[in-house]
């Protein structure tokens, strides 16, 4: 019995080392992509497979998995907790090629120490054409990037993207069917995917966050056996890449997430959701520095009558900056890295004006953090990381403090 | 560069910034904060006084949990930003009633104005005719040792009928105890009413009855001791257990006493005294002295919230044509300045002061005085810049 491992993932995938050049807006990291002149290397909607993963002999199934570990020291306003230790999330994927073209992967999630245990992704692929796929079972909504692409190992940083997990839902799947394919021209490389899914509901309206928030629509896990409101929701995204310049990508994600008509019976008018992204990567070869980013609008129909602390508009993002500074042998591993790494979060929950007063409505978090990793190997990474938040409350009060420490590993395996 | 020499250089680096002593935000000063217990309780205090503050500022009620279907705001919290004054998109409208016959819109939603809606319901309406004012969310601190002054001495600060002829004739407003709630001890009662001392009328006894009927009016959500749900108008069951309602009453009762600042500034000391001077003082008493109570670190204190608690009549400048209990429509009860300087911390950088937050600096508010304060209006009016300006940054320092 052989074990052979097959990697699809790019191999200069490899560790950047943080540079804190807070400049300019918001910010993260992931894993660079390679800088080689195939323009049929993966885009971030591949993100999925392009995972290490364990085959065994000839066996048409493949193993995989990744793992995260990490301890917290915080505080806010001068108020620390103490230190923490946490392993939010044990990841384990498994992939079949069912047959020449026909392919199957599921990603299934443990989180917080088995407290939660998740199908996060388990769809099946048929492929007709390149440029013509067809995608059913329980899907990752291709909004923005960082949803696709979340994998811990992949990044430089403990903690997800602000905008990407407490503004947008990341990480966010239904069960649901679609299309997807790709085109390549030369150096360029057009993907695309669309899909009709399960969706949102009143939740991200009617929550005990108090604020219009698109990820408490994950707690209902009846989204991946019927819908809110028998109205799907539709996700779609294209996205272009220059093997020498770097992928940009527009998303799309909307439709009607109350519910309006119950047992034949007009309830409500129906409401609408909608959310825009758009999101970057590249990397400059010649300085080893990946960039990369995403910038988000969700647009609710709140109604007026309603808590206007449940805004209508919110938008945010993050921006990452990862500059590798040395790669070589460290102790006992020949292709060791070291990233610095900075990143910059914002985002408006509730964006506008108080009707009252004309006064800006607060509710915002703006933060930055830096950080450093060490990659004894491509797929695992060694991290330390700081982080200062600034906080408004509703009404744009004096903002609360946040600082923490993070220390953390993250590997696939 | 040797590897090993660069790992020791970038593990240096990370040593000295792990080091670094402002790697954490420190904490504000005490004094700049509204929020924060009262020193001197004792341990299961301060986990009941940690228990109330959970329940008070991160309980969000949604749809799932009680709130509505009509309500004013989703949580305690939501109102009283940071323990401090409320922000005018949080106002509430009460209804209803134009003197101390007593609220004649009670049939038709009265007192308070449900202004919000769950998704697919229809708020209220104010009805038409009723007369209605616009209040804006109290600050919360020292609200413990409001409550446990003695009646007596409440009393002693009335002059109903001005016999000392300086102008100001503060009374207490008499009020009904819903049944829950037992009189005090020390509680003087008049043909069967007690002294209100909370609410921008008086109208409310103490903090539980506050409590119980915030949850009710504000949230929609109902309690063993409010227990008609404000949109059907019939008894269901309760929304909050009583021992949160309790907790909630414990935080509200031992969150600390505003922390006035800098008092010993040439401009604070002069300030205070033209305080004194115009007359302010007449109504916003400085010193009152708590009695007994079950916590010790509340009783038998002096405290300065200049307040007397009592009613007064501010005249048609202020009078919005409703009251409340046996309140005039244009009597209301002196605010305590205790943390008047602090306001605009919970307010969004701005002022919003008075009943309904119509005054955008305490210079405003001021003049904006009618009745019996008058006076005190008018005296401020005659200052110089130099003493006005003394005795705002007097009133800042609260």
């Amino acid at each position: 019995m052989k074990l052979k491992f097959s990697f699809f993932y790019p191999k200069s995938c490899l560790p950047f080392f943080l540079l804190a050049v807070a400049t300019s807006a918001f910010g993260q990291t992931q894993l660079p992509l390679v800088s080689d002149a195939d323009s049929t290397k993966p885009m971030n909607m591949d993100a999925t497979y392009t995972r290490p993963f364990l085959q065994l002999g000839k066996m048409p199934v493949a193993l995989g998995g990744y793992v995260e570990a990490n301890t917290a020291w915080t505080s806010e306003d001068g108020v620390s907790e103490g230190l923490s230790f946490q392993v939010p999330r044990v990841t384990l994927f498994a992939s079949s090629a069912i047959g020449r073209y026909i392919k199957f992967l599921t990603e299934i999630e443990f989180e917080e120490g088995g407290r939660e245990i998740n199908v996060e992704y388990a769809s099946m692929d048929v492929q007709f054409l390149p440029a013509l796929n067809l995608r059913g079972g329980i899907i990752l909504n291709p909004i923005g990037a960082f949803n696709q692409n979340h994998d811990g190992p992949k990044w430089e940083f403990v903690n997800r993207p602000v905008a990407s997990t407490q503004m947008l839902p990341a990480t966010w799947s239904n069960a649901g069917f679609g299309v997807h394919g790709k085109f390549y021209q030369g150096p360029w490389t057009f993907g695309y995917e669309t899909y009709l899914t399960n969706g949102f509901d009143e939740s991200i309206i009617d929550n005990p966050e108090g604020r219009t928030a698109l990820p408490e629509a994950k707690e209902n896990g009846e989204r991946f056996e019927e819908s809110f409101n028998g109205r799907p929701l539709l996700t779609a995204k294209t996205a272009i890449r220059h093997r020498q310049i770097g992928e940009l990508g527009l998303s799309y994600m909307g439709g009607t997430f109350n519910k309006f008509e119950d047992d034949g019976l007009t309830v409500d008018k129906k409401r609408q959701v909608h959310v825009f992204a758009v999101d970057f990567n590249t990397q400059l070869a010649a300085t080893a520095t990946t960039i990369l980013g995403e910038w988000a609008w969700v647009l609710v129909d709140v109604p007026d009558t309603y808590d206007p602390q449940y805004g209508n508009k919110q938008y945010g993002g993050h921006l990452d900056i990862v500059q590798q500074v040395f790669s070589g042998p460290i102790l006992r591993w020949q292709k060791a890295a070291f990233n610095l790494a900075a990143r910059l979060d914002y985002v408006d929950w509730n964006v506008g004006n108080f009707d009252n007063t004309g006064d800006s409505i607060g509710d915002s978090l703006f933060g930055i953090s830096g950080g450093v990793g060490f990659r004894p190997t491509a797929q695992t990474v060694i991290r330390l990381n700081y982080v200062y938040q600034w906080k408004h409350d509703l009404f744009g009060n004096p903002p609360a403090h946040l600082a923490g420490w993070y220390f953390g590993l993250s590997s696939y395996f | 560069m040797q590897n090993s020499t660069k790992i020791l250089f970038l593990a240096g680096l990370l040593a000295l910034e792990l080091g670094c002593e402002k790697t954490f935000p420190s904490a504000p000063e005490d004094a700049t904060l509204l929020d924060g217990p009262v020193e001197g309780l004792s341990n299961d205090q301060a986990r009941q006084f940690l228990a109330g503050d959970k329940a008070f500022n991160a309980e969000i009620f949604t749809a799932a949990t009680g709130l509505g279907p009509l309500f004013v705001a989703t949580s305690c919290g939501s109102c009283h930003p940071g323990d401090g004054k409320g922000h005018p998109t949080n106002a509430l409208i009460r209804f209803g009633q134009s003197d101390s016959s007593g609220n004649q819109f009670l049939h038709l939603g009265g007192p308070q104005l449900q202004h919000r809606a769950l998704p697919g319901y229809g708020p209220e309406q104010i009805p038409a005719g009723a007369p209605f004012s616009k209040l804006l969310p109290p600050a919360n601190t020292g609200l413990g040792f409001l409550e446990i002054v003695p009646d007596a001495e409440i009393l002693a600060l009335a002059d109903p009928d001005d016999l000392d002829g300086d102008g100001i004739s503060g009374r207490p407003n008499w009020v009904d105890l819903p049944g829950y709630l037992s009189p005090r001890p020390d509680a003087i009662a008049q043909h069967g009413k007690y002294i209100g001392r909370f609410g921008k009328k008086a109208a409310v006894y103490d903090l539980l009855q506050q409590t119980a009927n915030a949850y009710n009016q504000d949230m929609g959500v109902t309690s063993t001791y409010a227990p008609f749900d404000t949109y059907s108008g019939v008894e269901i069951d309760p929304e909050v257990p009583n021992k949160t309602v309790e907790d909630v009453v414990f935080y509200l009762r031992t969150l600390k006493a505003p922390i006035a600042r800098n008092t010993t500034k040439a401009d604070v000391a002069a300030g205070k005294l033209l305080f004194e001077q115009s007359g302010c003082a007449s109504c916003h008493m400085p010193t009152l002295r708590t009695g007994a109570s079950r916590i010790a670190a509340l009783e038998f204190r002096e405290i300065a919230p200049y307040t007397d608690l009592l009613l007064h009549d501010m005249g048609p400048e202020l009078d919005d044509g409703y009251t409340e209990g046996s309140a005039l429509s244009s009597e209301w009860r002196t605010p305590p300045l205790w943390g008047l300087g602090l306001s605009k911390n919970s307010q969004g950088g701005e002022y919003h002061l008075l009943h309904d937050g119509r005054a955008n600096s305490i210079e405003t508010a001021i003049l904006l005085h009618g009745g019996e304060g008058s006076g005190s209006r008018d005296r401020f009016k005659a200052l110089s810049d130099t003493e006005r300006r003394q005795l705002l940054a007097f009133l800042e320092s609260l």
